[in-house]
């Protein structure tokens, strides 16, 4: 037996070099085997032939404060069109000299967003703060208080828009979209047959037809004499639309729940209102809470759709600046802005839901 | 225990009796908002000298459509302009529908490729995509073709009767032959040929086992048939090559830059869509699933041909078709850059004619019948594939 043990020192072999670092990974990650080999050469030459070239357009040749004629001369982007319109594209028609106070609007509106992102914030008093929140900023776009000077409706525009189309469009969608998917759930034959007609009839057709009908026939609908603004109209159709799909998804978290929490609600003597504000909403909705925000997403990124119904949201503002005949024919450079803005808010969002989804992910 | 079963209990708790009050409370309020707003409407129309009804759709239309799979012109009725857009609207969702599925499934493969820089770029794809409006991407793509683009007088001409101009792609078609009708119905007969013979082969494997290598034959009989027929007509060459005439092209098959940047924005959104879902559904089958499937002998297609591809369609599939559908909706952005679809045909019917409600339900009627439609397909999909559980 004792020749099987030594004494002497062995040596340690190191592993090749090109198993191990750079090198090992660049194996491993990028040719590993022929296919991969050639995909990784083919993608390679693919990036070689259009990043150079869109990098030189982007930033080596391009202008960012020349004039439009200036533009003309050079081949590469001309981000000037929006460098000198920023103002216009962010705000619309609002009158150039109160245009501080949709640029503050939007800054609490951003203030108070970054605060929801926290869970540690979620409670009462982020309610009553976005509650104040809001009308602070209704009062700042729409004046007519403490000398600020009254700016019609029809004028606002830009940024402010959207997001205003988009924040009150979830606000008001999401309580009645709850209210829908507990009556798709209930045992009343009437009202689960009504909200499932109308959560089926809605999903079933395109935005753009609950706009159009928001904006032609729902004056029709009004008593004599009776008229509601351009926006309310839109963002009427918003909320019927997105209560639609956040009903949907409501009813995902509510037929999650096992039966078991209903009959001990139940035994606890609980009656319906009762039974679900405490016990099953709280949890359904919590269930549900990463498939919300991309409603919410989704929500942000149709409101680029009233533009058909000629609103001056963010994209209309833009297309507002192309046809000025100075500016007419830099398209790309101002869609690619405003490109990276929705990008911006959208990835924001879908973020914070991965975040959310990891942090509620208890295990079972 | 006896006292409290003989309680009587009053009426108003009974909840029967208060499901049917609640009931009867629904349908009351419901149909007084129903009369309020209806009573409103006629009382606005008359007021407004509006005449209801559909009616309209037998007068002329007295517009052009810019592009149509059927003879159109502007002495025809509104009725035939609606088909018309249905029909374009069902061109683009049919071919965005083909393109998306083939650019999904390989984006979405692609990003669960082993490779790093192909993994990587499949997933900015994913995450740039998804997180822009599609309407902007329809806006983008369109004023590309317009700026980038020449004139056609200096179109590009990169092969040979293909022309690339800010007024569409126009390409050489082969010119009408007699065959071509002939051609079609022999594709048919092959199709259903591989159909019928996909089953057999299917039914003889189940009890005989032996297997018949059914893709290559199939494909055989579908490519193999048309060409023969192809030949047997003396295969006809003559191409449809266009020219400049004046200001544009005449001749060949064109592609408006209208349609070309709806199908590129619309495949291009959705199928970032298709690929999260392709790449969920291959996720979705468990390792051991291919290593089981391995040790019973099966070569690699045949793994995922009759292990991975099953377990999976069923996860990819009805999400899969709501993303088909949600494409369908949204080529109702065409009105934005000027497509002729069925919202864009409708709405300048409405412009024309003042009949907005039943222009507003003639959109909502085609676009739930094709969800409806596909709603029945998923039912009877999952239906079928449903796992049968012990």
């Amino acid at each position: 037996m004792s020749e099987i043990i030594s004494n002497t020192k062995l040596q340690t072999l190191k592993p090749p070099v090109t198993n191990i670092g750079v090198l090992g990974w660049i194996k491993a990650n990028l040719f590993n085997g022929w296919f991969s080999s050639i995909l990784t050469l083919l993608t390679i030459l693919l990036l070689w032939n259009t990043v150079p070239p869109l990098f030189r357009w982007a930033f080596l040749n391009s202008a960012w404060t020349a004039g439009g004629s200036v533009c003309r001369e050079i081949d590469g982007a001309c981000w000037s069109v929006v460098v000198n319109n920023i103002r216009f594209i962010i705000f619309g028609f609002f009158p150039y000299d109160h245009q501080w106070r949709p640029l503050i609007a939007m800054l609490i509106l951003f203030g108070l967003l970054g605060f929801s992102r926290n869970r540690n914030f979620w409670r009462r008093e982020l309610v009553y703060a976005w509650m104040i929140g809001l009308v602070t900023m209704g009062i700042l776009m729409r004046g007519g208080f403490f000398g600020l000077e009254t700016v019609e409706s029809t004028s606002w525009g830009g940024l402010p828009l959207t997001l205003l189309l988009s924040v009150f469009a979830l606000a008001l969608a999401y309580p009645l979209g709850v209210v829908l998917a507990l009556g798709r759930q209930s045992r009343l034959p009437v009202i689960k047959s009504l909200c499932v007609v109308y959560i089926e009839l809605i999903r079933g057709v395109p935005l753009i037809s609950l706009l159009f009908m928001g904006s032609i026939i729902f004056p029709l609908f009004l008593p004599e004499g009776v008229t509601i603004n351009t926006i309310l109209r839109a963002l009427v159709a918003m909320i019927l639309f997105t209560a639609a799909y956040i009903a949907e998804v409501v009813r995902g978290g509510l037929q999650g729940m096992s039966t078991g929490q209903y009959e001990a609600a139940d035994s606890l003597g609980l009656n319906y209102y009762l039974t679900m504000r405490l016990i099953i909403l709280p949890q359904a909705l919590k269930i549900v809470i990463p498939p919300t925000v991309s409603i919410l997403i989704s929500a942000f990124k149709d409101t680029s759709l009233v533009v058909i119904i000629s609103l001056y949201d963010l994209l209309k503002s833009s297309q507002t600046v192309l046809s000025n005949p100075e500016w007419m024919g830099f398209s790309r450079e101002v869609y690619i802005v405003v490109a990276i803005l929705y990008f911006l808010g959208c990835f924001s969002m879908s973020n914070f839901s991965r975040k959310l989804e990891k942090d509620l992910d208890t295990g079972y | 225990m006896e006292a409290v079963a003989s309680e009587k209990i009053p009426f108003w708790l009974n909840p029967k009796i208060r499901g049917i009050f609640y009931q009867a409370g629904v349908i009351c309020c419901f149909a007084f908002l129903a009369w309020y707003l209806v009573s409103n409407t006629l009382h606005n129309l008359e007021k407004q000298s509006i005449a209801t009804g559909f009616s309209f759709l037998n007068k002329e239309s007295a517009f052009e459509v810019g592009e149509s799979l059927i003879s159109y012109s502007s002495a025809d009725t509104y009725g035939r302009a609606l088909i018309v857009g249905a029909l374009n609207t069902l061109k683009v969702s049919f071919f965005g529908i083909l393109l998306t599925l083939l650019l999904g499934t390989l984006v979405g493969l692609s990003r669960l490729s082993s490779n790093w820089l192909v993994s990587r770029l499949a997933a900015l794809y994913t995450e740039v995509m998804q997180n822009i409006p599609v309407l902007l991407q329809l806006f983008f793509w369109y004023a590309v073709f317009y700026e980038m683009l020449p004139s056609p007088r200096g179109a590009l001409n990169p092969v040979n009767g293909l022309f690339l101009c800010n007024r569409g792609v126009i390409f050489a078609v082969p010119e009408a032959h007699a065959a071509h009708k002939f051609m079609l119905l022999s594709l048919g007969i092959a199709l259903a040929a591989a159909f019928f013979l996909r089953n057999w082969a299917k039914k003889r494997q189940a009890t005989t086992g032996k297997h018949f290598p059914i893709f290559w034959v199939s494909a055989g009989i579908i490519a193999g048939l048309p060409v023969m027929v192809w030949l047997f007509f003396g295969a006809p060459m003559n191409m449809d090559m266009p020219a400049l005439k004046g200001f544009n092209y005449k001749g060949g098959a064109t592609l408006s830059p209208e349609f070309i940047a709806l199908l590129l924005g619309l495949v291009l959104y959705t199928a970032a869509f298709v690929a999260e879902v392709v790449r969920a559904g291959v996720q979705s089958v468990s390792r051991g699933q291919t290593e089981a499937a391995r040790s019973i002998g099966l070569r690699s297609g045949q793994v995922l041909n009759l292990v991975i591809l099953p377990q999976a369609l069923r996860v990819i599939v009805p999400p899969l078709t709501s993303q088909m559908l949600n494409l369908t909706k949204n080529s109702s952005l065409a009105v934005a850059i000027g497509f002729p679809d069925f919202v864009s045909v409708a709405n300048t019917t409405i412009n024309q004619t003042g009949q907005s409600i039943e222009g507003v339900a003639l959109i909502m009627m085609v676009y739930l019948m094709f969800s409806l439609s596909t709603s029945a397909f998923m039912n009877w999909y999952n239906k079928k594939t449903k796992l049968i559980e012990r």
